[in-house]
């Protein structure tokens, strides 16, 4: 969900590697991100939905990312995937450290880009 | 009691206002600057600007001490992470959604925000009862209590027609509380009231017989 530069690099990845893999995301624009090799779908619509959430095909879905800009659309839809369709696994980003938190809090895999930058500059400041 | 408000648009100033004139303590959270400034301008100090999904913000709008917290952006994602954070982070005791999507009621429900108003379906029972055309319309929930007050219209030739309503066979829990009939007194009806064509019933219905008590008083 979210086919920004996250969204589509990891898509890519992932198509590389022989997975199968749906990119969602609500601006068609978007989806020029994806490389012209791309063999997976692009999917227009809104991942909090769940009707489009389910039309993508998430009932047979083993992993569910959600990587948009915002952080509350990205924790509805992970919650969605994990307490609804039971995905087995489900990561999201949530850029604030203190959401975060609590998301993981609530059982989410929640990353924060955030917190994980900072802790890699000051890795890098430590050499 | 103190009541912070997510959302100053049109549903949160409205809001706010009767909540004011209530008497109660209300702080209103708004993204948007020029928001703030307009309910500033109409209502006075009660509106921080920020992000209510955001811990800093609400600890800034002291919400350990909120008694209620009530969502009502037109997001609904926002409107659920602000009440599951109020809720389970903060254990306020009551938190209030508006959901924009109907599908999300049972979404909200399932993660935890239990008390959700639907703006598109109250709007649309309330068109619906105005056009006079359908035979049964919601017009309020008494979620806790899995009750729904609704108004029927008896149809022309419904089975209901011309018999007295302690012959209805009414589903279970269900009651008939008022007759109101055109150019007539209404009447909290008795077993032995015989319902004409086009009289209108205000009803009490268990939500899940909602189906069973419509087709009583259909138009066949």
């Amino acid at each position: 969900m979210g086919c920004g530069r996250v969204g589509a690099e990891l898509a890519h990845l992932l198509d590389a590697e022989g997975h199968k893999v749906t990119v969602i995301d609500v601006e068609s624009d978007r989806f020029d991100e994806l490389p012209p090799d791309f063999s997976g779908m692009a999917f227009l619509g809104d991942a909090t939905d769940e009707e489009i959430l389910r039309k993508a095909g998430m009932e047979q879905a083993d992993a569910f990312v959600a990587v948009t800009r915002d952080d509350e659309r990205n924790a509805m839809a992970a919650q969605i995937a994990k307490q609804i369709f039971n995905v087995p696994r489900v990561l999201c980003r949530i850029y604030d450290p203190l959401r975060e938190d609590f998301y993981s809090g609530l059982g989410l895999e929640a990353i924060s880009p955030t917190r994980v930058f900072v802790r890699l500059l000051k890795e890098r400041l430590g050499e | 009691m103190y009541i912070i408000v997510v959302g100053g648009g049109e549903v949160g100033h409205c809001l706010c206002k009767q909540l004011l004139d209530e008497g109660h303590e209300v702080l209103v959270i708004e993204k948007d600057a020029k928001k703030c400034e307009h309910i500033e301008e109409e209502l006075g100090d009660i509106c921080l600007h920020g992000d209510a999904s955001e811990i800093t913000i609400l600890n800034k709008a002291g919400i350990t001490r909120a008694e209620m917290v009530i969502a009502v952006t037109g997001e609904d994602e926002d409107n659920l992470a602000a009440c599951q954070i109020a809720k389970q982070k903060f254990n306020v005791p009551r938190v209030i959604a508006r959901i924009s999507t109907p599908r999300n009621e049972k979404i909200f429900a399932k993660l935890g925000v239990e008390c959700t108003v639907d703006a598109v379906d109250i709007i649309s029972e309330h068109i619906k009862a105005e056009t006079m055309l359908f035979p049964l319309t919601r017009l309020f929930s008494i979620r806790d209590r899995g009750l729904e007050v609704v108004l029927v219209r008896v149809g022309r030739n419904s089975p209901a027609v011309g018999k007295p309503i302690g012959e209805l066979s009414l589903p279970l829990g269900s009651v008939i509380s008022l007759v109101i009939r055109q150019g007539e007194e209404s009447e909290i009806p008795t077993a032995d009231v015989v319902l004409k064509e086009g009289s209108q019933l205000i009803c009490l219905v268990p939500t899940e017989n909602i189906d069973s008590f419509q087709a009583i008083f259909k138009e066949s």
